[in-house]
Order: C-alpha cells, then sequence, then structure tokens
C-alpha cells in the first residue's frame, strides 16, 4: 500500500526549474533515503509532499488522499505527516514537553493529560526524559534534534519526513540522531530521508532516490544503488562524499 | 534663591499627582494596551490581509506616521463628534468628552508605530518556525497565535515599552484640549500663581525622573526575558 505516490511532480521558481517531472512511491514501512547534490531540489522535494512548498504540475497523494483534491484540509492532512527539519525548528518559547504538547491539543484535540502522557512516553523513547522541563536552547544540537523528532512523533504521523535532519550538527551529536532514526525505522515507520548519511542508507533504507538538477535520476533498491548498478552521475556523487 | 517661592510646588502636590499625573498614567496605559493590539492587527492585515486590506492598512500606517501628533488631536477632537453622528443615524454630533476623544487618537496613533514594531518582530523570527508550525498540522492562525507572536512579543517588548514611554510623554500634548493631565495641571498651578519657572523647572524633573527609571527597567528587562535559541 502506497503512502506518498508522487506523479511528475514539477515546480519551477520564475523560470528557474527546481523539480522537473520527479515521480516516486513510497510503500507504507518503506524507508527511502533521496541523495544528490546540492541544489538538486532534493529537499524542496520532500517538502512538496506536506504542501510547504506547493506545485505547478503533477499530483502528490499522501495515504491516499490528494493533496489538491476537492475540499482537502491541508492541515489535517500534515498532522498525520511528521516532518524534522535541518534546523530542528523547535519552538524556542516553549518547554520541551510543551513543544511536544502543542499541536497534540490544538490540531488533534487531545486534552492536557493524554498530550502530556504521550509527550513524556515519547521523550523517554529518544532519552530526553530529564530535559522535559528545560527550554530548547539549554539542550545541545543533538538533543533538540531528537526532541524534534519526538515532536513530530507525537501526532502519530503515518510517515515520517527528514530533511537533511543532521546537516546542522557537530560531527560528535550525528550518531545520537541516527540511532533514534534507526530504531524508528526497524520499528517499521515508513521514512523519506533526505541525507548524505550513506551510512544510514546502507544500513536501514530499502530504496535509495538519487536526484541531480531537478530530477530523479535513479530510484533503486540499496543493494543495487551501493552495488554499482546506479548511474554514472550517481556514481560520481558517491565517489565524491565517499572519498575521505 | 531670592524672588522664588518653591513652596508652591509642595502645595499643589495633591492636585499634581492624584490628578494630573493619574490621568497621564491612564491615558498612557490604556493607549498603549489599545495601541497593541490595534497594531498587531495592523501588521497582520499588512503581512496576510490579502491584496486590498494589507494596502488600507499600509496607508493607514503611513498617514498616521507623516502627521503631527497635535493636528490628529484636534482633527480628532472635531470629527470624532460627527463620525458619531454617522454612524449611529443622530440629528446632531454627538458628545464625546474630551477624555474619551484623546484616549481614541492616542490608540489610534500609536498603532500605526506599534504595528510597524510587531511587523519587524515577525520579520525576525527565522521562516522555519512557520513552517514547523504547518507542518505539525497548525493553521495559519494558530501558529501565528501559538508560535509566532508570543515569540515576537518576547523580544519586542523592550522596543514596545521604550515606545510607550515616548507616548507618556507625548500625551503631555492633550494640554491643547485644556485636559489636566500632569503637564496640564502644572501649566494651571503656574498660570493661576504666577509661579512658571518653580513649575516647569518641576514638571521637567519628574518626566524625567519617570521616564529615567522606566528606560533603565526596560534595560533590566531586556536581559531577563531575552529567548534563548
Amino acid at each position: 500500500m502506497p503512502i506518498i505516490t508522487m506523479d511528475r511532480v514539477s515546480k519551477a521558481y520564475g523560470a528557474l526549474p527546481v523539480l522537473r517531472g520527479c515521480s516516486l512511491v513510497v510503500e507504507k514501512g518503506e524507508v527511502v533515503v533521496v541523495c544528490g547534490p546540492s541544489g538538486s531540489g532534493k529537499s524542496t522535494l520532500i517538502k512538496t509532499v506536506n504542501a510547504l512548498e506547493p506545485i505547478q504540475g503533477g499530483r502528490i497523494t499522501v495515504d491516499g488522499v490528494a493533496l489538491d483534491g476537492p475540499g482537502v484540509n491541508l492541515p489535517q492532512l500534515r498532522a498525520r505527516v511528521g516532518m524534522v527539519f535541518q534546523h530542528f525548528e523547535l519552538f524556542p518559547h516553549l518547554r520541551v514537553i510543551e513543544n511536544l504538547m502543542l499541536a497534540q491539543r490544538k490540531v488533534l484535540g487531545r486534552d492536557g493529560p493524554a498530550a502530556l502522557a504521550k509527550g513524556l512516553a515519547l521523550l523517554e523513547r529518544v532519552g530526553l526524559s530529564a530535559h522535559a522541563k528545560n527550554y530548547p536552547g539549554q539542550l545541545s544540537g543533538g538533543q533538540q534534534q531528537r526532541v524534534a523528532i519526538a515532536r513530530a512523533l507525537a501526532m502519530d504521523p503515518v510517515v515520517m519526513l527528514f530533511d537533511e535532519p543532521t546537516s546542522a550538527l557537530d560531527p560528535e551529536m550525528v550518531s545520537e540522531v541516527l540511532d533514534v532514526m534507526v530504531a524508528l525505522a526497524r520499528d517499521g515507520m515508513t521514512m523519506m530521508v533526505v541525507t548524505h548519511e550513506m551510512g544510514f542508507a546502507r544500513k536501514v533504507s530499502d530504496r535509495v532516490v538519487f536526484m541531480d538538477a531537478g530530477e530523479i535520476v535513479d530510484d533503486a533498491k540499496r543493494d543495487a544503488f551501493f552495488g554499482g548498478q546506479s548511474s554514472d552521475r550517481a556514481r560520481q556523487f558517491l565517489s565524491k562524499i565517499l572519498a575521505h | 534663591m531670592t524672588g522664588f517661592d518653591w513652596g508652591v510646588i509642595e502645595r499643589s502636590l495633591p492636585y499634581l499627582f492624584l490628578e494630573g499625573m493619574r490621568f497621564t498614567l491612564t491615558l498612557t496605559v490604556l493607549a498603549a494596551l489599545g495601541g497593541v493590539v490595534l497594531g498587531t492587527g495592523l501588521a497582520l492585515l499588512r503581512l496576510a490581509g490579502g491584496p486590498v486590506l494589507s494596502r488600507v492598512a499600509t496607508g493607514y500606517v503611513n498617514v498616521m506616521r507623516t502627521l503631527p501628533l497635535v493636528l490628529v488631536i484636534f482633527w480628532f477632537y472635531f470629527l470624532v463628534p460627527y463620525v458619531g453622528q454617522w454612524v449611529t443615524g443622530a440629528d446632531r454630533p454627538i458628545k464625546v468628552g474630551p477624555f474619551a476623544s484623546t484616549l481614541l487618537t492616542f490608540t489610534l496613533f500609536e498603532a500605526a508605530y506599534f504595528s510597524e514594531i510587531i511587523r519587524a518582530g515577525i520579520g525576525a523570527i527565522p521562516r522555519g518556525q512557520m513552517a514547523a508550525g504547518f507542518a505539525l498540522g497548525l493553521t495559519y492562525r494558530q501558529a501565528m497565535g501559538s508560535v509566532i507572536l508570543p515569540q515576537v512579543f518576547r523580544t519586542m517588548l523592550p522596543v514596545l515599552l521604550t515606545q510607550t514611554i515616548i507616548l507618556f510623554q507625548d500625551t503631555s500634548l492633550c494640554y491643547v484640549l485644556s485636559l489636566t493631565d500632569f503637564m496640564g495641571a502644572a501649566s494651571k498651578v503656574a498660570q493661576r500663581d504666577g509661579r512658571l519657572v518653580e513649575m516647569y523647572v518641576f514638571a521637567a524633573v519628574v518626566y524625567f525622573a519617570f521616564c529615567f527609571t522606566a528606560s533603565q527597567g526596560v534595560k533590566r528587562l531586556q536581559s531577563r526575558i531575552a529567548i534563548l535559541r
């Protein structure tokens, strides 16, 4: 059962095309890694899934609901799509636990105790129970990103989107975030991950999508992609980022 | 010092403060609160009100900011009764007391300035914050109300308070309507007793003391409420 279906999605900023006819399917329980050089459109692509980036052509369906369908309730749809940003985007004026509770209450209509219980359980899961009452600014980057993952999970999403979740982190904090993501993948969460972390892709992804200049160049099973059955452009890209 | 009678100050203290300063503070606080509410509304209209409403809000802010306050005070004082008549359909211009008219004037005038502060504050919040709100399923209104504006008020509070201190000084202009604010009270005593120097020196000292203390307080507050990012 497909959770995300993208059909010939295209987008341009003025005359500059950023996505050209991108088609992609993410099945339930699949982990799909999207990689490619900077400016290839991968971040834009993942943001079209929950309509943070509007598209000009093509069609996107999430969990059976077309984003451009008649009477589609975008906030309700977005609530079921978790998203983790490169720069965390925790709400700095709210405590960690309040960050996890805000949308549960406002969007899902959960009452205070239920939202609190859910929030605490998820903080436990990402190993940050002790920081519930802290403000995001008091946490390290890695901790903030784990809170951001917990915040997205609090909405019981059907799919999780990760937009370069480790790119803004100091190197020593990358693994704590990746560990949480690996555990999530092992639990069967459907995930679409834009990342340069090829170790993560090798370890847990089912498929790897390679983008260049707004196009999906490769869309291959993990073993095929890393086994050399990818395009020349993808191999060049891999050799560049794996060179050192 | 010969020729001066500083005792006039002591004798008129109850009048100066219980009537004059009380009026000034009431006017300042009410106009600031009203101005912030209206100013926030104007800022939101400019940012997300659609082409027509945002232009109306922009026009309003620009007009208010290009007119001298004293002119606006007169203008409202003489105009509001006619507007009231037109709105309510009464036979004659409705009676609006000078206090109500002044409060309305200052609220509407300050709203233009507060709206610019709020707008700058919204612009200073990273774009990703709104996106994060949307991604969680918040509507524009919810994201603005729960995510953006609370941060804006926190970061801009010192600027809003500084503007309120300016408002506190500007309220003295209501003497043109013969109202008894602190400045008005001081003038009246000065004219009545022929003690212009004493009263105006005292008024200056009081305005300085109030504003200086308040701005020191704002400075201290600034470091205490800063949001850790």
